[in-house]
């Protein structure tokens, strides 16, 4: 009784301010706009949906942010699991700390500090351009490359420590069972240790994933390649056509729901 | 545990809102009411018109282009929103706007007394209903404004005037001298030569920059006759978009900040490509070598309208503001600081440098009749043709395709 009351509070505003926000984010996706005084019209239609399925462009642009997100959270696992590795299993209590200071401290920083940060390096006679000048190779400029980097330093942390959190719990005495048992370490790794430390990996893949799948600043300021959050931002912004953003900000909302019954399966959920 | 039932709270908000709602308000269509179907061809709402001046609110709530409305927190020296606010006891508070689409969306919140608008926000405001006719017998200073800025398609409707003129500019060719040879005087820069400059191209990233390529197309493919740049039936449109996805190949990165372009051209990741004034002299003055020109085939351009409210709240301050933004003084100071042409003729005589009409073609019509000024792309092409023009929605989602 006591608990529910307490629980009303927080509860009813999840569903108030979360779900609430959905659901009317999906109901107007169906309203459209009228063509010349941009008034929104309030008549249920499937036109949006129709447009962002017959042109290729929006399904170009969705596979491509998709696609990113992707790459980059499988980047991120990769640079993540030899950092969360070395911190829970080798390094000494101290050191321990430090690393995991420095794995946060990025965090700090502002959001688009960083990114500008990246611009500069990334610029024509930027650091990257100067550092690479004398091997004769030329750096990869704004694009989807630029992208591809920035975003996968900025939710790099994001991955590490779930991963880090998931290698620890590893009791000790397993891996001593796995020795005592005949198994070298490469065996140990890959037989105990990674199957077990996985579903921390998924974890910090839902992070990575819909925090790239979402964003529209970082690909805005290094390049001009267009993800579902530009096109929705431009909708909005500049167009004003609200009904159409609404229709494909759809889009990722479906995307994380299938990421999330995959990652459900894969026991995610019980690593975080 | 607690985490994992935060974790299946969240998939059930993921498919709750993906399931559990089908159904969707069904509202009025459209917003009815008086007003008339006039020969511009969108319903005009009735707006009735100020007819006398009254004593100031005390307050005044603005949406303005960044550089319109000063009070000296950039520059202690450029202040002019202060000396207002002592004259006529309006406090002024100014909202930014960053592109015209944002004004617009501003606008209709309702939360404001007036805009300065550009042309190609105008008259989506005029029809939305949500600026009211300016009555210029309020507005002592407008008859000094420049005849030819009188009257225009985006500031008036069927010979009333909805707003003020302000100033006007040029979309202009920029270039780094230092790092481009040659003089450039044609926009074939930016279109058909613009694979010379790979990588280091850049366009404004707005939907409105296709009546740029129109413009060129106007000039250099007779056989498509354009006429109007923002004025394009399928055929002509297709042309523009698919000269914008071919100069696509060559961009470096698009702007749609002045802040980006400045600093894209001062590390020299932009060398070629679209500007305003006041970005190159911004630029000049950060000492990089750039050159701009005003090419052959004409160029896009604004002409800027100080709008009024439908619902101001203090339209007798806005009416205050209007007369104040244009007397020769203030409007000499502005189009200083902000970098384009005044549009009060006797603003010239005001200007701390001597030069400023002339550089900016004040009143030079044969320069600004190669302007063609941004204006929404309707339906209506505006002349025989009829309703076959491609509007400024389709103009939005061709821009999509275009950035691809």
């Amino acid at each position: 009784m006591h608990l529910g009351l307490l629980l009303s509070g927080p509860l009813g505003w999840l569903a108030v301010a979360y779900l609430g926000s959905l659901v009317v984010l999906f109901i107007s996706a169906f309203w459209q706009l009228d063509e010349f005084s941009g008034e929104i019209v309030k008549e249920p239609t499937f036109d949006n949906f129709r447009l962002l399925w017959e042109n290729d462009v929006y399904r170009t642009i969705a596979f491509r942010t998709i696609g990113i997100a992707g790459l980059v959270t499988v980047t991120d696992a990769i640079l993540a699991f030899p950092i969360a590795f070395y911190m829970a299993r080798v390094a000494s209590p101290r050191v321990r700390g430090l690393l995991v200071v420095g794995v946060l401290m990025p965090l700090w920083a502002s959001y688009l500090v960083k990114v500008y940060a990246w611009r500069v390096i990334l610029s024509e006679d930027g650091i990257l351009n100067w550092a690479l000048g004398p091997l004769g190779i030329h750096g990869p400029g704004f694009g989807f490359v630029a992208t591809w980097l920035v975003f996968s330093y900025l939710w790099l942390p994001y991955m590490i420590l779930p991963v880090y959190a998931g290698l620890e719990r590893i009791p000790d005495s397993m891996i001593d069972a796995s020795g005592d048992l005949g198994g070298r370490p490469g065996l140990t790794f890959r037989r105990v240790i990674f199957p077990l430390a996985f579903p921390a990996v998924v974890a910090g893949s839902i992070f990575t994933f819909s925090l790239t799948l979402g964003d529209y600043i970082t690909p805005q300021l290094v390049s001009s390649t267009q993800f579902i959050g530009n096109v929705v931002y431009a909708n909005v912004g500049v167009a004003n056509n609200l009904p159409l953003a609404a229709a494909f900000a759809t889009v990722p909302v479906f995307v994380m729901i299938v990421y999330l019954l995959g990652a459900r399966r894969l026991g995610a959920f019980e690593a975080l | 545990m607690s985490k994992r039932t935060t974790w299946a709270a969240l998939a059930c908000a993921a498919l709750f809102a993906a399931a559990g709602c089908g159904g969707s308000d069904n509202g009025g269509g459209g917003t009815d009411g008086g007003g008339t179907k006039a020969s511009v061809g969108f319903k005009v709402p009735n707006v009735p018109m100020q007819k006398t001046l009254g004593a100031g609110e005390g307050k005044l709530n603005i949406i303005a282009w960044a550089g319109y409305a000063e009070d000296g927190s950039t520059d202690p020296k450029v202040d002019w929103v202060t000396p207002f606010e002592k004259q006529t006891g309006c406090q002024v508070n100014v909202k930014i706007g960053n592109t015209s689409d944002e004004m617009v969306t501003l606008m209709r919140t309702g939360q404001y007394d007036g805009v300065s608008a550009s042309g190609d926000a105008t008259l989506r405001l005029i029809a939305g209903g949500d600026v009211a006719p300016v009555n210029t017998n309020l507005v002592p200073n407008y008859a000094d404004v420049f005849p030819e800025l009188k009257n225009q398609a985006f500031n008036s409707v069927n010979g009333q005037m909805y707003g003020i003129p302000h100033g006007r500019g040029a979309n202009l060719l920029m270039w780094r001298s230092d790092k481009v040879p040659g003089n450039l005087d044609s926009w074939s820069a930016v279109f058909d030569q613009g694979s010379q400059y790979k990588g280091r191209l850049t366009a404004y990233d707005n939907p409105i920059y296709i009546a740029d390529a129109a413009l060129y197309l106007k000039a250099t493919k007779p056989e498509l006759k354009i006429t109007n740049p923002y004025e394009l039936d399928d055929k002509q449109f297709q042309a523009s978009v698919d000269l914008l996805k071919q100069q696509r190949q060559n961009i470096g990165e698009y702007w749609s900040d002045y802040t980006k372009e400045q600093a894209a051209f001062t590390s020299g990741d932009s060398t070629v490509g679209t500007t305003w004034q006041v970005i190159a002299n911004l630029l000049e003055a950060d000492k990089v070598k750039v050159k701009t020109v005003l090419p052959k085939e004409g160029a896009t351009g604004w002409s800027d309208t100080w709008m009024i409210a439908s619902k101001a709240q203090h339209p007798n301050c806005m009416y205050k503001w209007m007369d104040w933004i244009i007397s020769p003084k203030v409007n000499a100071e502005v189009a200083e600081w902000f970098g384009e042409a005044p549009s009060n003729a006797k603003a010239c005589a005001e200007t701390a440098s001597k030069d400023h009409c002339k550089i900016f073609h004040a009143d030079d019509e044969a320069y600004f009749d190669k302007v063609s000024y941004w204006t929404t792309p309707r339906t209506q092409c505006g002349d025989e043709r009829g309703d076959v023009c491609k509007d400024y929605a389709q103009w939005v989602q061709a821009w999509t395709e275009i950035k691809g």
